[in-house]
């Protein structure tokens, strides 16, 4: 069997390891983008120095080889489903027995006037780091449109070559759609706090074009004109399908697949990004255009063509990020917008760069979420106390358990408990400090 | 960089300069006080051919006419005594060799009669050009550094790849140095054990490099670019540093004659702590010792948010300090044997030669607790602590060469190479040394208690110097620590250290010790792998959420601090760690749970 598939980001990549690893079948990755996988995650890095764009290959040439991985370069124009065979802009056809689309997605631009003008663009590709590389050469200002996780790398990377910055956000905090009251303000501190010139509730109205075709300044909502020669465009994503439109593929905003990850198309499916969940699951979005949802869409792509139909269940949700020097994991369910029942314990440390938030139902008791701004906590952990549904005492008890900061660091679990003491009059004692052993234990404990 | 970093970088560089200029200040004279030769046959026969030749009380513009005029000297000395002996006999009562002059007792004679024999600026003023030299070097590195602790705390690596002296060299460039290295140290090994094989081995290595070549070219086809090559040749500050330190390690190691000077610079220091003038060895402690401290300051600037990385840097430095540096030099003083109590055998492989243990051995008690203290390190030291908290207790924590890989090397730490080939070639080439070292040590233990010194058809004399040598100078010294800005910081740790290779061993097979990973919030970025300066494809095993055993780590705790996601801890539980560190945890497959997949 021949298994074609369109992308060589995480999803594609994913997929094609494990089909690799449940068997023998042909495969074929095809990208337009690069020779090899690499960490889009990473973009970031290689413009900032960190690393090269080398070091953001997880996987040496030699693997693909080795484990009978073909990779094409060239770029898809066109799926014909009848015939089940790919058309390339450069390469001659190519015939597939089962089809995975990980295409991806591409900057939002919602018809900004001069936003496809030069010195414009998102960061999502090999080639907008190209450009961004490109335009930054006696940069004196980069405007960068859209408060989200995107945005905020942008920022960071121009920084990091002492460009001057204005970060124009819609809302009224940073991603505040997404963190809740306290840990938004925290980052709006946070980036005030490295130089950047954030605007809050400003929306791009419009870029202006040199006279050359390239940009060289935005103007606001608010009037405002900022001189910039670079417009940074990271209002989100959305699926990259243009190249789907001629075809029987059924699709909204994204490929449009059920719980098995198939398309309407027998023997096609889609994954990562660009794919739409026609049901989604309770709680979830039809489309999460994030890095390990993408993961966990490949892995069970695989298992349902090489081994049995598996419906895919991304489990409890969780993320992570940086915003500049700040980490942030989230486990559960985090609202920014909680309903009534939702209680939150917030602990804030007095550096103002750490917190930790423990989300739980006002009834049940039961812990529904965690949020941590610069504390790293136990997955696994965190995850089991989720799973099965603990009360917030016992996690709080227990909470030492779940601490993943290095070595000698503080742990501030004490003073967490002594916060839940004294907002609800009750007196617990913190039973478990960190360490490996003793979460070890607690995760091979069966539950009862 | 801000004005007051460049006003500090600045004094830094005039440091520099006048540390190396500082060699060619003088000028040197020899006269019959400086002459350094304290066998009285030998003296007065050397100074009757200086005066034969005119050398006596001529000053010399440079060390290079003097020490090529004084070895012509030493060498008609050294026959005109031959000759006596012949004609005369040796005088009643003098052992042969106390009247006729050794090749051995020249580097010696040498050494110290170039540096007595100086007169100038430098060793005028040895306190003055202390101050000029390593007292501007500190004040200037110190400027450069601590504007760094404004910064808001979090990883800084901006522009490493940038930067010219960071950013490393592609392969090939990095191979030919390395191969130059090798071959102009082997081929200076056999000049300095024995003329007569220079010759042949200079052919054998010409030989194989002509196969070298045939078999590069005839693998080129295939050949991909490695992941760890640098894009480009601009890393030329990088070249410039290595070339340097490659020098000084040359210099420092087989022709310390000619930096005398730098010993005259510290015999201030020397003097007021063991009362002797200082060697070429004190030099380069105290010079290894500023900078560990120096650059220890720079390594807790940039973690200062990391309580791990500021402990185990307050550790090495005062390692380096207490242990290496002081403390055996307040021994001498005390008339004890110098002793360093943190440096283990095989990475001190002269610790189990025969003057060691006898000088140790003649040293009443406290030798005796120094000979029984380095064995049980050796025996119930090393596995007992690192089963508890793996190899790092002694490499990122302790030893020395770590300490100068955690602080002057840290700039470095990225060029490391990654790929899977350097990893074989590491466990050959560290794990050969550790034989070596075994082989060499048993042969000269054996010799010291049976008298032996031919074991099958080796002399255990020829190998310990070759030893010595090769391993001891050539690849810790030169390759070590003059291959940081071309090859990482850890070149010798990683492929050399025959005691790391030990350290490894407990560690990979009986350990605690191990990196966790944080369940899947992996998204291979790859910084964990970059900044890893053991090499070790770290993001391989993060992003299959596995736990990390590899012998070779030694828990620097660079890859969880740089990591953006929290994924890594460095953890001591002997719990589950073989299930954890299997090959494959994937999370998230089945309907509601965490599986493995066979």
């Amino acid at each position: 069997m021949h298994i074609a598939i369109i992308g060589n980001g995480i999803s594609g990549i994913t997929a094609a390891r494990f089909i690799r690893k449940l068997s023998g079948h042909r495969i074929t990755v095809i990208s337009a983008e690069s020779d090899y996988f690499f960490s889009r995650t990473a973009l970031m890095y290689i413009y900032m120095g960190h690393m090269r764009q080398v070091d953001t290959q997880p996987y040496e040439p030699w693997f693909w080889k080795k484990n009978k991985i073909d990779l094409v370069k060239d770029y898809v124009e066109k799926i014909d489903t009848n015939a089940k065979t790919l058309h390339f802009s450069k390469n001659t056809p190519l015939t597939f027995d089962k089809l995975i689309i990980a295409c991806g997605s591409k900057p939002n631009k919602f018809g900004w006037p001069g936003q496809d003008l030069n010195s414009v663009g998102g960061l999502y590709s090999l080639q907008d780091l190209e450009a961004m590389e490109k335009g930054s050469k006696d940069l004196k200002r980069a405007v960068i449109v859209g408060g989200g996780l995107i945005g905020i790398e942008m920022a960071e990377m121009f920084h990091s070559r002492h460009i001057p910055v204005t970060f124009l956000v819609r809302e009224k905090s940073y991603w505040n759609m997404v963190l809740p009251a306290e840990e938004s303000e925290m980052i709006n501190r946070h980036i005030r706090e490295h130089g950047f010139d954030l605007r809050l509730s400003t929306e791009l109205k419009e870029i202006v074009d040199d006279g050359s075709g390239k940009a060289c300044a935005a103007i606001t909502n608010t009037g405002d004109r900022i001189d910039c020669g670079y417009v940074g465009l990271t209002a989100g994503v959305s699926p990259n399908i243009a190249f789907l439109k001629d075809t029987k593929i059924e699709t909204q905003r994204g490929i449009l697949v059920d719980e098995n990850l198939e398309t309407n198309i027998p023997d096609i499916y889609a994954i990562g990004d660009c794919a739409q969940m026609r049901n989604p699951l309770p709680g979830r979005r039809p489309i999460e255009a994030v890095w390990y949802t993408g993961r966990m869409m490949g892995e069970t792509v695989a298992y349902t063509i090489c081994k049995q139909k598996i419906a895919y269940n991304p489990g409890i949700w969780f993320n992570s990020a940086k915003f500049l020097d700040i980490e942030y994991q989230v486990y559960g369910t985090v609202l920014a917008n909680p309903p009534e029942n939702h209680i939150s314990l917030y602990w804030e440390h007095q550096d103002g760069r750490k917190s930790v938030r423990l989300v739980y139902d006002k009834d049940s008791g039961e812990i529904l979420g965690f949020n941590l701004m610069g504390v790293r906590y136990r997955h696994e952990v965190c995850e089991k106390w989720l799973a099965s549904k603990t009360p917030i005492e016992e996690v709080l008890m227990n909470l030492g358990l779940a601490n993943f900061d290095p070595e000698f660091y503080d742990e501030y679990e004490a003073e967490i408990v002594a916060q839940f003491n004294q907002q609800t009059g009750k007196n617990l004692q913190l039973k478990k400090r960190r360490g490996l052993s003793a979460a070890l234990s607690f995760l091979k404990k069966t539950v009862s | 960089m801000n004005v007051i970093q460049k006003i500090g970088l600045g004094i830094f560089i005039i440091a520099l300069l006048i540390f190396t200029a500082s060699l060619g200040l003088d000028k040197y004279e020899l006269t019959s006080d400086s002459l350094n030769v304290s066998n009285e046959y030998h003296a007065a026969e050397i100074i009757e051919v200086a005066e034969q030749e005119g050398m006596l009380e001529t000053s010399y513009n440079s060390s290079f006419d003097f020490i090529t005029a004084f070895k012509g000297v030493l060498k008609k000395a050294q026959k005109s005594l031959s000759a006596k002996a012949k004609e005369n006999g040796v005088p009643e009562g003098v052992n042969e060799w106390d009247y006729k002059m050794g090749d051995w007792v020249l580097k010696d004679y040498i050494l110290f009669t170039v540096k007595r024999s100086a007169t100038g600026p430098v060793s005028g003023n040895p306190l003055l050009f202390l101050f000029l030299t390593f007292g501007l070097g500190i004040i200037g590195g110190l400027i450069y550094i601590l504007p760094k602790f404004n910064l808001i705390p979090g990883i800084k690596n901006d522009r490493i790849y940038h930067r010219p002296m960071t950013k490393g060299l592609q392969l090939s460039v990095r191979s030919f140095f390395l191969g130059a290295t090798i071959i102009g140290v082997l081929l200076y090994g056999f000049y300095y054990m024995n003329n007569k094989y220079f010759w042949p081995a200079f052919t054998a290595i010409v030989a194989l490099l002509i196969i070298g070549m045939v078999w590069f070219v005839e693998n080129q086809k295939q050949k991909q670019p490695p992941r760890s090559a640098s894009v480009d040749f601009s890393g030329w500050l990088g070249i410039l540093t290595g070339v340097y330190l490659i020098g000084f390690y040359v210099l420092l190691y087989w022709k310390a004659e000619f930096i005398t000077p730098w010993m005259i610079i510290t015999d201030p220091i020397s003097l007021s702590l063991s009362g002797n003038e200082a060697s070429q060895w004190f030099l380069y402690g105290t010079l290894y010792t500023v900078i560990v401290l120096v650059m220890g300051v720079r390594m807790m600037a940039k973690y200062r948010h990391n309580r791990y990385q500021l402990i185990r840097t307050g550790s090495v430095m005062f390692f380096q300090t207490a242990f290496a540096f002081l403390i055996p030099e307040i021994l001498v003083r005390m008339n004890y044997p110098y002793f360093d109590f943190k440096n283990i055998w095989p990475l001190n492989y002269t610790f189990f030669f025969d003057w060691n243990i006898q000088n140790l051995i003649n040293s009443g008690g406290l030798g005796i607790f120094m000979l029984v203290w380095g064995i049980a390190l050796v025996i119930i030291g090393i596995p007992v602590i690192t089963y508890f908290y793996g190899k790092r207790w002694y490499c990122s924590w302790v030893c020395g060469c770590g300490g100068l890989a955690e602080t002057l090397g840290d700039p470095y730490r990225q060029l490391s190479d990654k790929s899977l080939n350097a990893w074989k070639m590491e466990r050959w080439i560290i794990h050969g040394v550790l034989v070596f070292a075994v082989l060499m040590t048993g042969m000269v233990l054996y010799t010291y208690f049976t008298g032996q010194r031919q074991i099958l058809s080796f002399n255990s004399d020829t190998v310990r110097s070759w030893y010595g040598f090769f391993i001891g100078a050539g690849f810790a010294g030169v390759v070590g620590t003059g291959f940081y800005p071309l090859m990482g910081n850890r070149t010798w740790c990683r492929f050399g250290c025959p005691l790391a290779a030990y350290l490894g061993l407990v560690q990979r097979f009986k350990s605690r010790f191990r990196i966790t990973t944080n369940g899947g919030q992996c998204i291979s970025c790859g910084n964990c792998s970059t900044y890893c300066e053991m090499g070790i494809d770290v993001r391989w095993y993060a992003q299959r959420g596995q736990d990390i055993v590899r012998s070779s780590c030694v828990g620097c705790g660079v890859c969880s601090a740089v990591c953006p996601r929290g994924v890594l801890r460095l953890e001591n539980s002997a719990m589950d760690v073989n299930t954890r560190a299997q090959e494959l945890r994937a999370l998230h497959i089945t309907d509601d749970k965490i599986a493995l997949i066979e």
